[in-house]
């Protein structure tokens, strides 16, 4: 039976916390719990999920789980799934929730490893685009043309000079068994990939755009339509790569506007006409390799 | 038993093996990788049932040593050097945690300039990480350390990890035969590692956690405990070890011909091995000289040092590291240790060793007789260098 809305387990894993109203990364972790169940052992670096679960005695997990190093996310799932399956014990899901930076920057090199080893676990990068715990720095998931605190928007720099690095072909190159990307603005889609990420052996990935409405300067009622809109303008998409090969799961029939997009957020306030054509110039060589290389 | 012929390394490895860690995760440095190379062996002709995980950096070492531990499976790995300092970060991190990890670092000078070989400069730098630190002299007590760190380390009044130290290259890699206790003597003496501080399916927990400024205080003085038990625990090992093994150990330190002496030397690790010979001539030469071995830097022997040299006139610190820009640190351990006890004793500090350079016996024997001439003074074996310390 598919997972959606009606059959989704109605039990929280991850409540009380104190995440900024609005949060994408915390409905992030908190569907794809519901869909691994009690039996999830969740690994959580330094980061927004970390600060706003784990201060003892408020403890927001339900499940298992556990806050890694900043760089040891994927190496500390690694532990427990081999801690459990020495003790005998096989009826459990590893998974690993990470930011953007602690996934593509400091945590990227024991991903790699995990990956190159096939640790039976799930690793889930939920993206906000910056290093929002600590008040909005640029990570290499950060989009060109942002406005960070690291990369502030004047005269001579607009933002973010450097596209946003190419994570989830990365991880595909490694030939990992299971990849996709998701957004939470199409949670269907994402409960489906959790749903299948649980059932392979192996590592899995997957990478779920979750807007910060505190960092991207959006209202705080708006990050599920956002995150529609950038999967619906072409900026993200969703995809999956399995058994050698990408799969695009979403083909948005025409582009909603790309300008439309990011002048909603401050963070792209500033952006010339110029900026914009850049932004969008690349959003359409992305889908001419898309077309080209996925099915 | 059996008698075999091992280097540090080996034998070290044949103490874990003993142990039967369940999870190993191991990345190569040298002069440690025969210990996991040899463990690799071991899984893979059967003979120790362990997830052996190859790791890809020391950082990631110490990350899977705690993922393993936190859901309450013995773990083990290695280390040395710039190995030790990369995974620093999860040092405090896995005390903090509680998680009684065994980790042998075998100790080797740090960069800049470069070298390979033995000073313990790096496992010392480490010493407020909250980790037990054991310094072992040789091959024989190497293995028995492998075997007595998890008994000590899993202790529910412990419940700490644990860094068995041994020097680089000079206990590593040197051979010498050593009894291997048999694994029905080892099962007896270790029982299987069981702890309420872990998650597991059936009581799930939320570990390593944030503790903000009302109760971190709280959680730092337990850790404090924890290794401060570890003493008594020490003891309670070595005497069990002694009874089913038959090899006495004598706890934080070994004395040696230290109940009469006027002047006695403290140093650690393989050195001391050279010492007891020096103190032996100068014994029969006449004079009153002695050994105080530290087995143990943390917890720190305190009590034994000062029974050791109340009634001595003279002592010197001779060690492997210096803490730039001050004095060696185990001779700024050693002082306050005296002070707190109001004892005053003319003390000097020698630091050698550095980058493996060879101390001699003549070197030795200077040490101790300088010390009728009551200086307090931190000296640079071999170089002349010295300073007043003021």
């Amino acid at each position: 039976m598919a997972v959606n809305a009606r059959t989704l387990n109605e039990t929280e894993f991850f409540y009380g916390h104190k995440a900024c109203a609005g949060c994408g990364g915390s409905l992030a972790v908190r569907i794809a719990l519901k869909v691994l169940g009690e039996n999830a052992f969740a690994v959580l670096p330094a980061g927004c999920m970390s600060a706003v679960g784990f201060n003892f005695p408020q403890l927001c997990f339900g499940n298992n789980a556990i806050i890694s190093t900043f760089a040891g996310t994927a190496s500390m799932l690694t532990g427990v799934q081999a801690g459990l399956r020495a003790q005998g014990i096989t009826d459990f899901h590893a998974v690993g929730f990470a930011g953007d930076g602690g996934t593509a920057d400091i945590g990227l090199q024991a991903l790699s490893g995990a990956i190159d080893r096939n640790d039976d676990i799930l690793y889930i990068c939920y993206d906000n685009e910056a290093y929002m715990n600590t008040g909005i720095q640029k990570s290499s998931l950060t989009p060109f043309g942002a406005k960070t605190t690291t990369t502030p928007a004047g005269k001579n720099i607009h933002g973010n000079l450097r596209p946003k690095k190419n994570l989830f072909e990365i991880i595909a190159a490694h030939g990992i068994p299971y990849a996709a990307t998701a957004s939470v603005g199409y949670l269907n889609d994402f409960m489906r990939k959790v749903e299948k990420a649980k059932q392979i052996k192996g590592t899995k990935y997957i990478h779920i755009l979750a807007p910060c409405p505190t960092g991207w300067g959006i209202p705080t009622d708006e990050t599920i339509d956002i995150a529609k809109e950038v999967v619906d303008c072409g900026l993200w998409y969703l995809a999956e790569y399995e058994n050698g090969s990408f799969t695009l799961n979403h083909q948005p029939k025409e582009f909603s506007s790309v300008e439309a997009y990011l002048r909603k957020q401050s963070r792209f306030r500033h952006l010339t006409d110029e900026d914009i054509q850049i932004i969008q110039s690349s959003r359409d060589a992305k889908w001419e390799f898309i077309h080209k290389n996925f099915k | 038993m059996a008698k075999q012929f091992l280097s540090g390394n080996e034998a070290f490895a044949y103490g874990i093996r003993l142990a039967r860690p369940q999870v190993i995760s191991a990345y190569p440095i040298t002069p440690q990788t025969i210990v996991v190379e040899k463990l690799s062996e071991f899984v893979e002709d059967g003979s120790l049932k362990a997830e052996f995980i190859h790791v890809e950096s020391e950082h990631s070492a110490l990350s899977c040593a705690m993922g393993a531990s936190s859901v309450g499976a013995r773990a083990f790995t290695a280390t040395s050097s710039q190995g030790l300092l990369y995974m620093a970060e999860g040092l405090p991190y896995a005390a903090g945690g509680r998680f009684p990890i065994v980790m042998m670092n075998a100790n080797r000078s740090t960069a800049l300039p470069w070298n390979i070989y033995g000073d313990q400069r790096d496992s010392v730098s480490q010493l407020d990480s909250g980790w037990i630190q054991a310094y072992a002299e040789n091959a024989q007590e190497a293995l028995d350390i492998a075997l007595m760190s998890f008994y000590i380390a899993e202790h529910e009044k412990v419940s700490t990890p644990f860094m068995a130290n041994l020097d680089g290259f000079v206990l590593t890699h040197t051979y010498e035969v050593v009894d291997v206790p048999t694994r029905e003597q080892a099962d007896q003496f270790l029982p299987p590692f069981q702890t309420q501080n872990k998650m597991s399916p059936d009581n799930p927990k939320n570990l390593a956690f944030s503790a903000g400024p009302d109760t971190n205080t709280i959680f730092k003085y337990k850790e404090h405990l924890g290794i401060l038990n570890a003493k008594d625990v020490i003891a309670e090992a070595e005497e069990k070890f002694e009874t089913i093994f038959g090899r006495h150990y004598t706890g934080l330190t070994e004395s040696y011909r230290t109940e009469d002496a006027d002047y006695i030397l403290m140093t650690l690790g393989s050195i001391a091995g050279l010492v007891r010979e020096v103190v032996d001539r100068l014994r029969n030469d006449g004079k009153k000289v002695g050994l105080l071995r530290l087995r143990y830097l943390r917890p720190f022997p305190n009590e034994e040092i000062v029974k050791a040299v109340k009634n001595a006139k003279a002592l010197a610190v001779l060690e492997k590291d210096i803490s730039f820009g001050n004095a060696g640190t185990v001779y700024t351990n050693v002082s306050a240790a005296l002070q707190r006890a109001g004892i005053s004793v003319s003390n000097s500090n020698y630091i050698g060793g550095l980058g493996g350079k060879n101390i001699s016996f003549e070197e030795i024997e200077n040490i101790f007789n300088n010390l009728t001439q009551q200086r307090s003074t931190v000296q640079f074996l071999g170089i002349g260098g010295e300073d007043s310390g003021g």
